[in-house]
């Protein structure tokens, strides 16, 4: 058996956990709250840096024998995050003497789902705050067939919600009121060859929201956004020609979101994936499941490579345990 | 009537010698959205048909416009991937100069949408074209091709070479990009 730490922080959520092959041994998950509007990037940062001890020390006590090495996320995410997990994962690498492991937190939202899914080979809709993207392996990579061209969709909700005075998280309030919605407001659609736009529809569902019912816009909102990323997500599919798709990120909570896409590979004939709950949004477990396909496929990250990266892309990673 | 094609947009029937191109509906969207996109889509996909036909580009005559159909000419010709030699690539360069020219994308170039017939290469299925003359748009382009050229036909290289020196005779400013075609490869994304 192998036995890896793994450390993820990239956002709002501070999460360490410890996997085998099998199964999570251990993981403890403090999460970052702002008192009022969005995620404040110091702020979080700060809430990681005071608690990522006690994170750490608990999981630890749970199930830390024989670990093998330590993994973090080195990007995509929030600086100030990233540098703040970064440096904990260096000297916990260092005080317990194993390998360091740098992974790609996207790459690692795919791999816990074929972990914990039947998902083989599939095209991946990977929806978060920051990230909103469309990914599928070929030929040594995760490549990226579709991706946000401004803002994740997560971000979009979440800045749509803030203006209408819900509060943050925005998207299950969003999704709540959607329910009451009577009619729909057309709303921008934008889809640009295999790539999707958020920010002018959440700028345009504020604007709605002053001559029409908040639940009905919300209702506009999600079906606008929604079918852009599903139409994305079969046209990866249809070009690829997989039989699976792998639902991924926080915003895969959203019930409208997977009944739309399950219909869709409905019609298609492929199989549908969505992990449960825990594995969803961001966690330690798959920044050390990841970190544990690497480990065995002989990555290693010296302290000297070990920079953290906002903007790592996933089809920058050579992927050699496939 | 007899079904050539199924896409995840659209179905192509042939009808003697017309093609029917037919977006489906999808039932995962609302109703509004569903039929706003189809009806749309098809229009413009019509509209720039004949726009690239204004520009020199030979491409299908429309013969009618309805809904969520096209119908157009059937072009019985050879899939440039059956047929592709270093001249018919200049030739195909020229014609892919011409459209960027007139200040359009095809979206989606691949050797089976070029069309061998008569002597002249004809471009169809023009659902993901758009209108745009940034560098990015036009290298994206030529870059999908160049990829067609990569993962199907023998001497690939010389392909690209002689496609290069079609396109910069009819694209001014083409050195530029093909100069973006390198920055996009490194990238390594549309594939």
């Amino acid at each position: 058996m192998t036995m890896i730490f793994g450390l993820e922080g990239t956002a709002w959520n501070l999460s360490a956990a410890i996997v085998d092959e099998n199964e999570v041994i251990a993981e403890t998950t403090a999460t970052y709250r702002p008192a009022s509007g969005g995620i404040h990037p110091r702020e979080a940062a700060q809430h990681h840096a005071s608690h990522i001890g006690e994170v750490v020390r608990e999981t630890i006590k749970k199930g830390g024998r024989n670990i093998d090495a330590v993994a973090f996320s080195q990007g995509p995410g929030l600086g100030p995050c990233l540098r703040t997990v970064a440096t904990a994962a260096r000297a916990l690498s260092l005080t317990l003497n194993v390998p360091l492991i740098g992974v790609n937190h996207c790459i690692a939202h795919i791999e816990v789902g074929r972990w914990k899914t039947p998902a083989r080979d599939p095209v991946t809709l990977y929806v978060s705050g920051a990230n909103s993207q469309v990914m599928a392996y070929r030929a040594g990579y995760y490549r990226v067939f579709g991706e946000t061209l401004d803002i994740g969709i997560g971000n979009a909700l979440d800045k749509f919600a803030r203006s209408v005075n819900l509060p943050h998280p925005g998207g299950p309030r969003v999704e709540e009121l959607a329910k009451q919605a009577s009619q729909y407001i057309p709303l921008p659609y934008t889809v640009k060859g295999m790539d999707f736009s958020f920010s002018g529809l959440s700028t345009a569902a504020q604007e709605a929201t002053k001559k029409h019912a908040l639940p009905d816009v919300c209702h506009s909102f999600q079906e606008t956004a929604f079918a852009m990323l599903v139409e994305v997500t079969e046209r990866a599919v249809a070009h690829t020609g997989k039989k699976e798709v792998l639902l991924a990120g926080g915003v895969g909570a959203n019930m409208r979101l997977r009944q739309m896409l399950g219909m869709m590979c409905e019609d298609r004939g492929i199989e549908f994936y969505v992990p449960e709950k825990r594995f969803m949004g961001d966690n330690g477990a798959m920044i050390a499941y990841l970190g544990l396909l690497m480990f065995k496929a002989g990555y290693r990250t010296p302290v000297f490579e070990s920079r953290v990266d906002p903007d790592f892309r996933p089809d920058e990673v050579v992927v050699k345990w496939r | 009537m007899e079904m050539i094609a199924s896409g995840a947009e659209a179905v192509i029937a042939l009808d003697g010698t017309t093609i029917i191109k037919t977006r489906v509906s999808k039932r995962y969207r609302l109703k509004e959205i569903d039929d706003t996109l189809r009806r749309e889509r098809t229009r413009t996909e019509a509209r720039l048909i004949s726009e690239a036909r204004r520009c020199g580009v030979p491409t299908p005559i429309i013969k009618d416009v309805t809904g969520f159909e096209i119908m157009m000419e059937y072009i019985d010709g050879d899939p440039l991937k059956n047929v592709i030699t270093p001249v018919l690539s200049e030739q195909a360069g020229e014609v892919i100069g011409k459209l960027h020219s007139g200040g359009l994308v095809h979206g989606d170039l691949t050797t089976s949408n070029i069309i061998f017939m008569n002597g002249k290469l004809f471009l169809i299925d023009f659902g993901l074209a758009y209108i745009d003359s940034t560098l990015e748009a036009r290298g994206v382009d030529i870059h999908v091709l160049f990829q067609t050229f990569e993962s199907t036909h023998e001497g690939h290289e010389e392909l690209i070479e002689a496609f290069k020196k079609g396109y910069s005779r009819t694209l001014p400013g083409a050195d530029e990009v093909i100069k973006r075609v390198s920055e996009i490869e490194s990238r390594g994304r549309y594939t």
